[in-house]
Formats: C-alpha cells, sequence, structure tokens
C-alpha cells in the first residue's frame, strides 16, 4: 500500500488514488491527419517496464486532481511526483 | 492414571486461579496464565491431533505461534467456533472447550491412521498422479477428497462478536517484545518519537526473560531480572504505547502494516458479550524496528513426529514459564549448546534429564562443563536412527554418527524415554522483513538467511538479525538505534554485558539412519506429512525451482507456512542437487503471518454495512406499496409494483400496457446528473458526444452518445440546455461517476485551456418520469399555469416551473415512445412530487412502474441500453445509429476510430431485431444465433441482449448483435436451445411505431 504525496493534498493512502497509465502520451491535435497505425499507436501502445516508469495518477477519493508520478516497477518506489503539464523531472 | 506435571510455581502462572476446560470432551483444569498447550502438558496430554496426509498421531511441537501440529477446533459446535487454532496460542479460560481436528472418530482411534501403513502408495506429488485420469472418474474422486481433507470445520451459524478496524499513525512501529524490541522501545520514545510496541505473547520479554544461567549477565544481574526492571519501567514512558496480543499479519510497502489485536479471545463467554473481539491495526509508521527474534530449528531424523518430541526451547519456557515438565525422563538432541540450557534450567527445577545426543565431536564450553557436572550423559557425535512409541514416544536408538556426516555406524543404544528436546539452531523469523520487499542474503557460514537490503525507513534488531548473544545484540543494536532515529546517545552505552557463551554448531539437514531413506520417515513439514524422502523424489522426477518442489510436495503449504521445516527442505534440495543455498533463494512469504479471521479483515463492514444502499426520495413510498427492487450498481430501485399476488411477468405486462394506454410513471431519481457551466461549456460538449452541441437552442434537450477514444460506445442521455453557458448533463446510473471522471480527465489534462467546471448533482434532485397519452393532462393538473401546447413546450424542450412554491426544471424527453415529461425537483421535495403525480393521476389510473416495465418499453422502440446491448466492442455504427454521429465536426472523442480498418469492417457485429415464428416464444437474452444448424463445429453470428413478452403488440420481441446483421432485413435465423431450435427473422429493432407518432399524441 503506497503513501502517495499528493501535490495538492500531501501525503495520503494509496486507497484514495487511482492509477491511470502511463504519462505523457498527448492526445494527437489533428486525429484525422494521422495514418491507422499512428492513430494506434497513440490509442493502444502503452509500455510496462520493470524499472522506471512515468505514470498518471488520480486522487479520485479526495481533491480529484490529476498529477504525474515516476515510479521503480521493481520496487515500487516513488521517485517523484509532479503536478499535470509541467516537465518531468530529468534522471 | 492423570500425572501430574505442574513441578513448581511460576510467577507468571496464578496458582490461586483455578480453570477448568475440556479437551476431546474430557474435563482437566489449569490456571490463569496457562496456555491450552501448558494445561495439557501439564496434564501428561501430548497427543492432541492427527497429521493430514498419514493421520499420524501428533503432539504439542513448540511454544508460539510456529506451531505446525497441536492444531485445534475451539468451542465446537457453538457460533463461536474457530479452526485451525494452536493450542499454544489459546489461553485458557473457564469454561474453554476444544478439540482436535483431521481425526475420526476420535484422535485416540482415527480410522484415516490407516493411510500411515498405505503410505509407500502417497508419495510426492500422490494426487496429482493419481486424480489425473480416468478424466470421467474425477467426480468419485473429488467426492472422496473433499471428504478426507481440511482441518477442522467452519462455524455455521453467524458470528456473535463484534469486530474493528483502527488506523494508527507512528514515528517508529517495534515488532516484537524481546530483550531487542524493549530496549528499542523504549530509547525511541524517550527521544520523542511516538512509539508503537507490540507483541504476540499476553506478556512482554520474549525468550531472554527465561534467561537464567551465570554466563549471561547484564549489570551483574542475570539477563531475566535486568529485563524485567526494564520492562517495569517500560510502562510510565510517554510516547509509549503497548499492544500484547498483538500480531502482525502483513507488512506491506511504505511501511503500512497490519497487525490483528486480540482482546478478548482469553476471556470467558459471558464477559465476550457486546465486546470487541478482535481488532484490525492498520499502521502507517514512519519508521520500523523488526525484533521479531528467532525460531528454534528442529532436526530431521527417521520417526521425528511422535507425540513428546518438541523443540528444546519449548520444553524450557515450559518448565521456566509455566512450571510444567514436559516428562518424567527427558532427553535432548542437538547440534549446539541451546539444548544445554534447557537441560540446565529442567535440572535446576528438578526434573530428570536422562541424556543429550550431541551430533557435535565436542564442545568445551562453560554450560557443556555445567551439564556433565550434573551428571548428566552426554553422547558425542550419535544421532537418533529411530524412535518408538505410537501415541507417545517411549524410546529412541542412537547410534555413532560418521565423521562426514551422512552415515551411522556401531551398535545401536536404546533409551527409555517420553520427552525429546530437539535443538537444531536458529533460524531468525524474516517473514515480515522480507513481505516488505527487502532483500535478503544466505550467511553460509551460520546458515541462516539474514536481512541484506532495507526498501524502506527499517531495520532488524536482535535474533532476526542474526545475533544471538546478548553481547551482539546490544552492541549492534545500539549502533543501529543511533542511525535510524539520528541520535547520539542511548541507555544502552553504559551498559555492562558479561558473558561466556559459544555459538559452535554442526549443521547437518538431514540425518542418517541405518536404514535407507526409503524406510524412514523424516519429516520435513510436519502439519502436511512431507518427508526428506518427498523432496528427493521431486528433485529426481525433475523438479529444480524452489517455489515448484514446495508445491508439489506440499512443503511448507499448511496453515503454519512451514515455519519449523522451510530451512531443511532447502537445505536438502542444495545438498542433494550440489548448490549452495544462497544460490537456491528461499521461498516467499506471504501474509498473513499467522491466520487472520474473516471477521477481523471485514471489521464493522458486515450486514447492512457490507456495501453502502443508495435510496431515491422516493423509496418509502415505493417500500409502502410493496414494490419489488433490483440493485443498480449500489442504487436500490424498484423493479415492479406486483399487486395481488402478481408474478413479475404478469406485473410488467400491466404496467407496460397502463403506460401506453393512459399514463404511466417512473422514478428515474437515479439517472447520473452532471451540472457543466463556463464559457466552452458547448464547445466542450461538442467534444466529448459524437452529435453537434453549439446549434442547440436554450431551453432545448439533445440525446447525446460517448464514445471512448477507441470508437466504442460508452454512455449516453440526455442534455439540456440550461442558459449561455450552463447545461446539465444526465448519465446512464450505472455510469454516472466514471463518466464524471472521464470528463474531469479531458479537462485536466488534455483541455486544460477550456473554461468548464463539472459537478455532480445526481443526488440533489429527485426525477419522476410522467409518461404516456395522458401524462400532459396530468402534469396541467399540476401545474396549471403552465402552457404545455406542443408550440410552447414541444418534444426535446425543458421548462422551468413552480409547483406551488417548489421550483422544478420540466423536460419533455422521452425514454419509452410516449408523450412524456421529467419532472427534478429538490431531492427533498422528491415524495411530494410523486405522491402530487398520482394522486393528479388517479382518474387517468395512473401506474408506477419500474426498472423492468422500463427495459421493454423501451425495447419495443429499439433504445439502446448502453451495458445491456452494447458491451464495450459496439461503435455507434454497429448499432444502426449512424444519425447521431456528426459529419462535420472536426473531431470529438473516438471520432477517428470510426474510420480504422477494423472498425469499418462490414461483418461486424450488428444490432438488430429478432422476431421468433412463433410469437409465444420469448428468446432467452444471451442465447447464441446460428445461420446452420447441421454444422459442425457451427458458426456463432452473435447473441440476444434484450428480450421480452411486448404486451402492447402482443407478441415476443428481442433486440440481438449479429455478424452482418444490417445485411440481413428478413433472413431466417435460428436460436438453439438446449431442447428445441428456435426459429426467428431478422428484423428492424423498432418494432412500435416507427414513425414517432405518439411523442405527440
Ligand atoms: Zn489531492
Amino acid at each position: 500500500m503506497f503513501l502517495i504525496n499528493c501535490p495538492y493534498c500531501g501525503e495520503r493512502d494509496q486507497q484514495e488514488f487511482k492509477a491511470g497509465g502511463e504519462a505523457h502520451i498527448e492526445r494527437p491535435k489533428q486525429p484525422t491527419e494521422l495514418s491507422d497505425d499512428e492513430w494506434a499507436e497513440y490509442l493502444f501502445m502503452r509500455k510496462n517496464i520493470k524499472g522506471v516508469q512515468f505514470e498518471r495518477w488520480n486522487h479520485a477519493h479526495g481533491c480529484r486532481k490529476w498529477f504525474n508520478m515516476v515510479r521503480d516497477t521493481s520496487n515500487d518506489e516513488i521517485k517523484a511526483i509532479y503536478k499535470m503539464g509541467e516537465k518531468p523531472p530529468s534522471q | 492414571m492423570t500425572k501430574n506435571l505442574r513441578v513448581k510455581s511460576s510467577e507468571y502462572i496464578d496458582e490461586t486461579n483455578r480453570i477448568s476446560f475440556k479437551f476431546n470432551g474430557k474435563s482437566y483444569h489449569g490456571f490463569k496464565g496457562d496456555t491450552l498447550a501448558s494445561a495439557l502438558l501439564a496434564n501428561d496430554v501430548h497427543l492432541v491431533g492427527r497429521s493430514f496426509k498419514y493421520h499420524r498421531p501428533r503432539g504439542i511441537m513448540t511454544s508460539g505461534s510456529e506451531e505446525p501440529n497441536a492444531i485445534v477446533q475451539v468451542n465446537p459446535g457453538t457460533s463461536r467456533t474457530e479452526p485451525n487454532v494452536r493450542a499454544t496460542e489459546v489461553e485458557i479460560y473457564e469454561g474453554l472447550e476444544a478439540s482436535s481436528q483431521n481425526c475420526w472418530p476420535s484422535v485416540e482411534f482415527d480410522i484415516g491412521g490407516i493411510n500411515n501403513f498405505l503410505s509407500p502408495f502417497f508419495p510426492a506429488g500422490f494426487y496429482y498422479k493419481t486424480f489425473m485420469w480416468p478424466a470421467s472418474f474425477w467426480e468419485k474422486y473429488e467426492f472422496f477428497i473433499r471428504h478426507s481433507a481440511g482441518l477442522g470445520k467452519s462455524p455455521t451459524s453467524s458470528d456473535p462478536d463484534i469486530y474493528d478496524h483502527r488506523n494508527i499513525h507512528c514515528d517508529v512501529l517495534v515488532v516484537g517484545a524481546g530483550i531487542s524490541g524493549i530496549l528499542a522501545a523504549k530509547n525511541a520514545a524517550k527521544n520523542n518519537f511516538k512509539t508503537l510496541l507490540v507483541d504476540e505473547k499476553n506478556e512482554l520479554g520474549g525468550s531472554t526473560i527465561l534467561e537464567n544461567n551465570e554466563f549471561n549477565k547484564i549489570d551483574n544481574k542475570t539477563s531475566s531480572e535486568w529485563l524485567k526492571k526494564e520492562i517495569k519501567e517500560l510502562k510510565n514512558i510517554k510516547n509509549l504505547e503497548i499492544k500484547t496480543r498483538t500480531s502482525v499479519a502483513a507488512y506491506h510497502q511504505y511501511n503500512y502494516l497490519l497487525a490483528r489485536e486480540n482482546l478478548t479471545d482469553h476471556l470467558e463467554a459471558k464477559d465476550k458479550t457486546n465486546k470487541i473481539r478482535q481488532r484490525l491495526l492498520k499502521i502507517r509508521a514512519k519508521k520500523v524496528i523488526l525484533a521479531t527474534g528467532a525460531l528454534e530449528r528442529p532436526l530431521i531424523f527417521n520417526n521425528n513426529d511422535r507425540p513428546g518430541i518438541m523443540l528444546s526451547s519449548a520444553v524450557k519456557k515450559y518448565s521456566e514459564f509455566y512450571g510444567v515438565a514436559c516428562g518424567s525422563k527427558n532427553v535432548f538432541f542437538t547440534n549446539n549448546d541451546s539444548a544445554y540450557e534447557s537441560a540446565m534450567s529442567l535440572y535446576n527445577k528438578g526434573i530428570n534429564v536422562e541424556a543429550i545426543i550431541d551430533i557435535r565431536e565436542q564442545s568445551e564450553s562453560k554450560i557443556v562443563k555445567k551439564v556433565k557436572e550434573a551428571g548428566i550423559k552426554i553422547y558425542w557425535a550419535h544421532s537418533i536412527v529411530d524412535t518408538t512409541g505410537y501415541k507417545r514416544l517411549n524410546s529412541i536408538s542412537i547410534m555413532k554418527l560418521s565423521n562426514d556426516g551422512t552415515s551411522v555406524s556401531g551398535s545401536k543404544i536404546s533409551i527409555s524415554c517420553d520427552c525429546l528436546g530437539v535443538a537444531g539452531g536458529w533460524t531468525p523469523a524474516v517473514h515480515l522483513y522480507t513481505q516488505s520487499g527487502s532483500k535478503l542474503k544466505f550467511d553460509e557460514e551460520k546458515q541462516i538467511f539474514l536481512p541484506n537490503q532495507n526498501t524502506s525507513e527499517q531495520i532488524s534488531v536482535g535474533s532476526c538479525d542474526g545475533d544471538f548473544k546478548i553481547d551482539e545484540i546490544i552492541k549492534n543494536l545500539n549502533q543501529k538505534l543511533k542511525d535510524i532515529l539520528n541520535i547520539y546517545e542511548t541507555n544502552l552505552d553504559s551498559i555492562k554485558v558479561e558473558i561466556d557463551q559459544e555459538n559452535s554448531k554442526r549443521n547437518i539437514w538431514l540425518l542418517p539412519s541405518d536404514k535407507p531413506l526409503g524406510k524412514t520417515k523424516p519429516f520435513v513439514d510436519y502439519q502436511n506429512d512431507a518427508t526428506a524422502k518427498d523432496i528427493k523424489l521431486a528433485l529426481r522426477e525433475g523438479f529444480r525451482s524452489i517455489e515448484h518442489v514446495k508445491r508439489y510436495t506440499t512443503t511448507g503449504m499448511g496453515t503454519d507456512q512451514g515455519k519449523l521445516g522451510n530451512m531443511h527442505a532447502l537445505g536438502i534440495i542444495a545438498d542433494t542437487a550440489n548448490v549452495k543455498m544462497g544460490e537456491l533463494g528461499t521461498t516467499t512469504f506471504r501474509p498473513p503471518y499467522t491466520p487472520l479471521t474473516f471477521g477481523t479483515i471485514v471489521g464493522r463492514n458486515v450486514g447492512k454495512f457490507f456495501d453502502i444502499f443508495r435510496r431515491t426520495p422516493m423509496n418509502d413510498w415505493h417500500v409502502e406499496n410493496k414494490a419489488e427492487f433490483e440493485n443498480v450498481g449500489q442504487w436500490k430501485r424498484a423493479w415492479y409494483y406486483p399487486i395481488n399476488g402478481e408474478t413479475m411477468h404478469q406485473a410488467v405486462q400491466r404496467e407496460s400496457k397502463a403506460a401506453r394506454e393512459s399514463a404511466g410513471i417512473l422514478d428515474a431519481s437515479t439517472l447520473g446528473k452532471i451540472d457543466i457551466q463556463g464559457s466552452d461549456a458547448s464547445e466542450f460538449l461538442n467534444r466529448v458526444y459524437t452529435n453537434a452541441w453549439s446549434k442547440l437552442a436554450i431551453g432545448k434537450c439533445r440525446y447525446g452518445l460517448m464514445l471512448n477514444e477507441d470508437g466504442m460506445v460508452y454512455d449516453d442521455g440526455v442534455t439540456t440546455r440550461l442558459g449561455e453557458n450552463h447545461y446539465i448533463m444526465t448519465t446512464t446510473t450505472g455510469g454516472a461517476a466514471n463518466v464524471l471522471g472521464k470528463l474531469e480527465d479531458y479537462l485536466q489534462t488534455e483541455w486544460p485551456e477550456l473554461d468548464v467546471y463539472l459537478t455532480s448533482v445526481t443526488d440533489h434532485y429527485a426525477t419522476a418520469s410522467l409518461c404516456g397519452p395522458n401524462s400532459k393532462k396530468i402534469l396541467k393538473k399540476i401545474i396549471p399555469d403552465l402552457d404545455l401546447s406542443d408550440e410552447n413546450f414541444p418534444h426535446m424542450s425543458f421548462k422551468e416551473a413552480k409547483i406551488g412554491n417548489i421550483q422544478c426544471r420540466i423536460m419533455r424527453i422521452s425514454f419509452t415512445g410516449e408523450h412524456s415529461y421529467e419532472i427534478n425537483v429538490q431531492a427533498s421535495y422528491g415524495k411530494d412530487l410523486w405522491e402530487k403525480c398520482m394522486e393528479a393521476g388517479k382518474e387517468f389510473n395512473i401506474t408506477p412502474y419500474g426498472t423492468e416495465t422500463m427495459h421493454l418499453l423501451r425495447a419495443e422502440k429499439g433504445f439502446i441500453i448502453v451495458g445491456q446491448d452494447t458491451d464495450g466492442t459496439m461503435t455507434p455504427i454497429d448499432l444502426q445509429m449512424d444519425w447521431i454521429v456528426s459529419k462535420k465536426k472536426y473531431d470529438f472523442i473516438g471520432k477517428r476510430s470510426l474510420y480504422r480498418s477494423d472498425t469499418t469492417r462490414e461483418d461486424r457485429k450488428q444490432l438488430v431485431g429478432l422476431l421468433t415464428d412463433d410469437p409465444n416464444i420469448v428468446l432467452e437474452e444471451g442465447a447464441q444465433i446460428v445461420s446452420e444448424l447441421n454444422q459442425s463445429p457451427v458458426e456463432m453470428l452473435g447473441h440476444v441482449t434484450s428480450s421480452y413478452f411486448s404486451p402492447n403488440l402482443n407478441k415476443s420481441i428481442a433486440l440481438a448483435v449479429v455478424r452482418g446483421g444490417k445485411d440481413m432485413m428478413g433472413k431466417k435465423l435460428f436460436v438453439p436451445m438446449e431442447n428445441q431450435n428456435i426459429n426467428v427473422t431478422v428484423s428492424n429493432p423498432v418494432f412500435y411505431d416507427e414513425k414517432n407518432e405518439r411523442l405527440n399524441a
């Protein structure tokens, strides 16, 4: 059970949060310009790595804000948390 | 014939408080402070159970939670009965009853015991190998297995006890109150850390309070004396909370631990009532100090499981702590000095010790000398090759052990004894440590797994970190405390420890016998009857991974998770496969450390609190009018309203007819409602719905379909424009929370530039849906001054109005195809609104209808229900709803996916109507549809999604999804059922009033 430091509320139990998949996948501005393959890349392809991963999380049972998390999936260490729209911390 | 083996009074046993209890129907007595195990031993009862596979008689082996054998059913036949309880942990109280498990008809005579003699036929993997074939016999095997399997019985009536949960946030959590835990907690609390100290026992002190020998001194006192003084001081320390009878079950990441606090299990029945029995502590600690101690290892030798064979440390604890002699002729069998301490403890209390069998060549330590002085015979370099005594140990045979430890030789000596204390060294209790995600390393010299890499703010101290001598413990503890607490001094700085102790050990995982392994029974896992032979067989059959061997042989799979034997299993595998133990790895220790009751896990969330119910403001009316309810998500919705003993079918037919012929009323309060405001609200709707919203006039309503980005239908509902920048969106009942979440997600992450605010107002409004040709007249009676003409208030429009003083929002929208109004009022007026409608509708025979009739009426119109007629694989095109997909809009969620190669396939499953050739046959929802009956295998074209008998059309109707169904209009298909093949014809999904003439009727 993680202890997650919501950038708006502070440290809260994982129960209050919802995981939202890989971060920094921007919805294409002009989807109609994309080929099937390019659209499929956006729609379906997600990383599933053992190691440092960038993720979206939502404080669903709290402030309901979305934010980003850098997590090492091999040991669940949360390396960084930052707001939507902010640049990911450099490694 | 019962002997009293209470030999000496103990400060932990209150001999003035005599307690009677029953075991297997027989009455015994013990004293306050006894466990069931100590009280039984005091009564010379060793045989307490039967093993799982061979039903071998088994006795008490340990004095703690690691007990594999002495597993009992507490209070059998009552609502408080509990199976699989360790007799070593049950504190006795007046009236306690317990019984043996896994034996029939009794522990003394057990029919399953025949398995013991059949054991050559029960090798490792027996169940896997035998019951695999012939496959048709499985049912017979299953019957047999189910009757032989299982330890104990679960209660059959509901649990009378109360359970609780509590969240605890502390700076420092100390697990285990032996000497290390006590010193750690004391120093943490004294340095102003909010500290919690927990221990599974009812007394603090661990094993150190049993240390009375003179080779082990702290500040010139015996370690037990010194520790007792420390414990006394603990009680007065600020910042320190102490919880006994509290067992940590799980250690999760980020220092989140679950512990079970036992509050009433040790009390008499009359004192249990209306009290919390157990409490689950959910602990989030900034720092965790594990002081979980070490478990003594047994030795693995032939017939090492007889009642009377115990751990040496347990024999010592029963004598020191409970004042009980476990036997009158005691022998110890050891590979290290611990057994000598136990022997001296017995000797000093006047309990007879016959001999010590030591597999080592020699030891010259002080304690060994002491034993020699006491005249106790020591057999050096000897091993036990066999034991006798079916229900109680009565002798052992020993032989000389070879230098390499793999064989025995010489003459066999038989020693008569009724208790054997076995000491195989100590295994650090690292179970919780590994649960936290931290990693172990194997110490080849000490032959133990030790904490290696901590993942969080935690340390392991004392013997769970491999420190077994008091001087080492205190020195290392002192440094570790300073590091983790960031302090410069502790009360340990000035402690003076004098110690004269040796740690020499000769580790042999499997001791040889004069008989070959095939003829012996050296048990590794006592509870599951796995022997060394089984493990070797698994290796011969090709199993290599420890996890596989474990499952194949069931080693470590019992309720004790192999706390005693796992190390030996690993050792035997390593020896046999000729690999180093460190390379073999270890099995995973999973929570809970000791079993938890279901009550503790669920806490107060039982009965009415199991899940929350959501009820509409009109709920009382539905209950008073005998509605049947259905669960829709957490909502309790009126399903149908039977009158005069109607069946569901009869009620629904009546309700459906009434709604079309005169007037019906539905409680639609559960529909999700989202208030949308902001200068970009229209643009926002344009992006989330498939159709266009910019031109929707204020006061108008529009139906919208929401897709996922993959083009599949996600939700639907009517949205009304209340003002220039103000909309109210309705969603499906079940989809409300998810839709809000999805919209928020897009607003926050993809379109933060949009000025839009979303508020869930589902619970703020009560909604009555008035429908049917007389709905207009009824509304007119309620709100006389509202102009209800089609010109002023047409279909798909909205009016604000007042019923008396009550503000309401009325939408003229229809889910039934009839002329209808949805009237929304503030939730608290919901029931009044409903009753007003019923009163006004009386003359029109207004009929309340439930969700079932609503489903039927919309099916007659071919309106979909998201989640019933769709399943996450249906696009609007598949649903034949092309009309709602805007061609002009540049983009909306899911648009691009609607022309992917896959979504444009012609042979996708498409929504169609189905009419049965026999109009009286109603199809089953979910039934498969085929075009051929004589093919095998036959292609499934699709399935029925909605099906009803329509009273208004007087025939059966159905909606279905059929591959390529769009082009199959009029085609004959089949629905094969168990007893008949039903002939059906593909039809238009709109069965009733195709031209929508009734909307304005
Ligand atoms: Zn928050």
